[in-house]
């Protein structure tokens, strides 16, 4: 057939054929809904006779129930107020019973004077599109509880690293706390333990292991489980830190820490401390009527170096006297490009040190205020000190 | 953030007009009073409001913990209503907000004088005896349905609806999504809407309430507006020629003039 043939066929198309046999339904309503008129793509789509429909029926009434509250409730507002609604999903209940699943676009047509006058719907068979749609919102709902799932290990993990709460040492006045990055769903490196040892000395080990996730919490716990065993049979804290570098530098994880040992050894009435840093920044002393000050050498990282630089350095804590452990989450802690910095943690510490619990929530609400109450590292605190008032 | 961005109220009419808080119910937010609440400005002090999750309210104010019945959409009625210090208020609430108006006068019955109740359901689900309307069953198919709508939201939508003051041109689409809101508080809203249950609390409202019915409304059928009726010690009912649920929009002079007529008597 020449072109001008298929030209003259289409243009005898008549409007009829081409609303009858649209290739989608086609249906026109009332403002209300009442089906006025109906082509016969969509009676051949759902099953009805045209006589069960025009007249007879409303849209909505074709719909599943869950569909007609949706139709109700957003399509038929979105049709008032804005004068058409686009890529609705429903199903439309055929006159069998199925269920067919449709999308939908509507137009509203006013009269001149602004009053609504017909509804024009346009329904497009959607079965293979939406169970599509069905799976990928599946998947979706597998992969959130997956990483709901992942999450969830990751703070257990996390949880374990740090001992619920410290314990009650005659004697000794011990506060601690643990407070994760962010919302609180990120994982991070930051790590600290308070043990006894046989001869009824105590341990505190503080650290941070580089970068976050499940990789750096295992080696917290790692590195945890080191300082205990290498505790033991250790004389002074630079041999726990040395043990500690040995076991990360054979162990095949590309990660270090900095970690603070500190060891607490009771002398008649006083409390012998002796520290050791790993790379770690050294805690604070605090004494009554002096500045507060830096104790020990900062040494080097654990887990980098064959022969690390490691330094002990001791001193004698008297009642009300104590050691301040922080890892870099509190004096890294960001507000822009400023830096919490060590002036403000000596400032919070000199405001709070009626007691080690005050000294730990003060510091964490500053640090915390300081960053808006968005942590954006992991933050950990360990106050060691000697109880009883100063100078008694 | 103060209650005005929380819930992103607009106030109309005289300032010391005797107040008329408009409520939108589950779908839309205030746009639903668009044609309706203006014409009381005249004479009344007009606040329209987003409840939290719903149109321009500030993401904020919808707390997924808090927002979990219809008690907690209520305190937030009483919030405004005290903050905006609203005396004898005059209370509108379209589908779900008549319960959450009827919950909030049950707790602070001196704020409130009246209360007009449209398309009211104290509850949507059949039980022995009681006929809501829907099953169980009907409501995880809305649940599905509004899963199936909101695909395309979280990519598409988002940066429109949480709004974005540095890009204005956005504000033409924003007007077209006025009835989409984040999927997750949709669901979570629909959820609280349709299973709630407020039956025993309607013999405890003596506030003088006004139940608008429309003559065939699936969501909230003429059976259920006498039962609203009839329970309540202190309510009448005016049923409306509008059809479908939302006669503020279908029917707006009929509504506006059988309001209207009850807050002037």
């Amino acid at each position: 057939m020449a072109r001008e043939d298929f030209y003259a066929a289409l243009l005898d198309d008549d409007a009829e054929k081409l609303y009858e046999q649209a290739p989608c339904g086609y249906l026109s309503t009332t403002p209300d809904g009442l089906i006025i008129k109906v082509n016969q793509t969509f009676l051949t789509l759902t099953g009805y006779r045209r006589d069960d429909l025009v007249g007879r029926r409303a849209f909505a009434d074709l719909l599943t129930a869950g569909g007609r509250i949706y139709h109700e409730t957003h399509y038929a507002p979105m049709l008032r107020l804005q004068g058409k609604a686009r890529e609705i999903a429903l199903d439309l209940v055929r006159a069998d019973g199925s269920k067919l699943p449709v999308l939908v676009n509507s137009v509203l047509e006013r009269l001149d004077d602004g009053a609504p006058a017909v509804v024009r719907t346009a329904v497009f068979d959607a079965t293979e599109r939406r169970a599509y749609e069905r799976e990928l919102l599946q998947a979706k709902r597998r992969a959130e509880e997956s990483e709901a799932h992942a999450t969830d290990l990751a703070r257990t993990l996390q949880q374990t690293l740090i001992p619920p709460a410290p314990p009650e040492i005659p004697g000794l006045d011990i506060a601690a706390a643990y407070r994760p990055a962010g919302a609180g769903d990120e994982v991070g490196g930051d790590f600290y333990d308070i043990f006894e040892l046989s001869d009824g000395s105590w341990v505190v080990g503080l650290g941070d292991v580089r970068g976050k996730g499940v990789q750096a919490a295992v080696v917290a716990a790692l590195a945890r489980h080191t300082i205990r065993a290498a505790a033991v049979r250790a004389r002074q804290p630079s041999e726990v830190l040395r043990v500690l570098n040995t076991v990360l530098l054979r162990d095949d994880v590309d990660r270090y820490c900095t970690v603070v040992v500190l060891f607490l050894r009771r002398v008649d009435n006083v409390w012998e401390a002796i520290v050791s840093c790993g790379g770690h920044a050294p805690p604070l002393l605090v004494r009554s009527g002096r500045e507060l000050s830096a104790f020990g050498e900062p040494g080097t990282l654990i887990g980098v170096f064959d022969e690390p630089e490691l330094v002990d350095t001791g001193v004698t804590l008297k009642a009300g006297e104590s050691l301040v452990l922080t890892t870099d989450g509190v004096t890294e802690g960001r507000r822009g490009r400023e830096f919490f910095g060590e002036s403000r943690l000596a400032a919070a510490v000199a405001a709070n040190c009626g007691s080690a619990q005050s000294i730990v929530d003060g510091i964490l609400a500053d640090v915390l205020a300081f960053q808006g109450g968005h942590a954006r590292d992991d933050i950990a605190i360990v106050v060691a000190g000697v109880a009883g008032v100063a100078g008694v | 953030m103060d209650v005005y961005s929380r819930h992103n109220i607009n106030i109309s009419g005289p300032i010391d007009g005797q107040p008329m808080v408009f409520a939108h119910g589950f779908g839309c937010d205030q746009n639903m009073w668009r044609h309706v609440a203006p014409r009381f400005a005249d004479r009344f002090k007009v606040v329209l409001f987003d409840h939290a999750g719903a149109g321009g309210a500030d993401p904020s104010a919808y707390d997924t913990n808090r927002h979990t019945s219809l008690h907690a959409y209520a305190d937030d009625v009483l919030r405004i209503c005290r903050e905006l210090d609203l005396r004898d208020v005059i209370f509108v609430g379209h589908s779900v907000s008549a319960m959450i108006g009827g919950l909030a006068a049950l707790s602070a019955p001196e704020i409130f004088s009246k209360l007009v109740f449209v398309g009211p359901s104290p509850r949507y689900i059949d039980d022995d005896g009681y006929v809501g309307g829907f099953t169980d069953d009907d409501i995880s198919e809305l649940l599905d349905s509004l899963e199936s709508n909101y695909l395309g939201w979280s990519s598409v939508m988002a940066p429109v609806i949480m709004g974005n003051p540095d890009r204005p041109q956005l504000g033409a689409e924003l007007t077209e999504s006025f009835c989409r809101t984040d999927p997750d508080i949709a669901r979570r809203f629909a959820r609280v809407t349709f299973m709630s249950d407020n039956r025993a609390d309607l013999p405890n409202i003596t506030t003088p309430t006004l139940v608008l019915q429309c003559s065939n409304d699936v969501i909230a059928p003429v059976a259920v507006g006498e039962y609203v009726r009839d329970s309540m010690p202190n309510a009448s009912l005016v049923m409306l020629q509008a059809t479908g649920h939302c006669p503020n929009l279908s029917a707006p002079d009929e509504t506006t003039a059988a309001i209207a007529a009850f807050v002037a008597a």
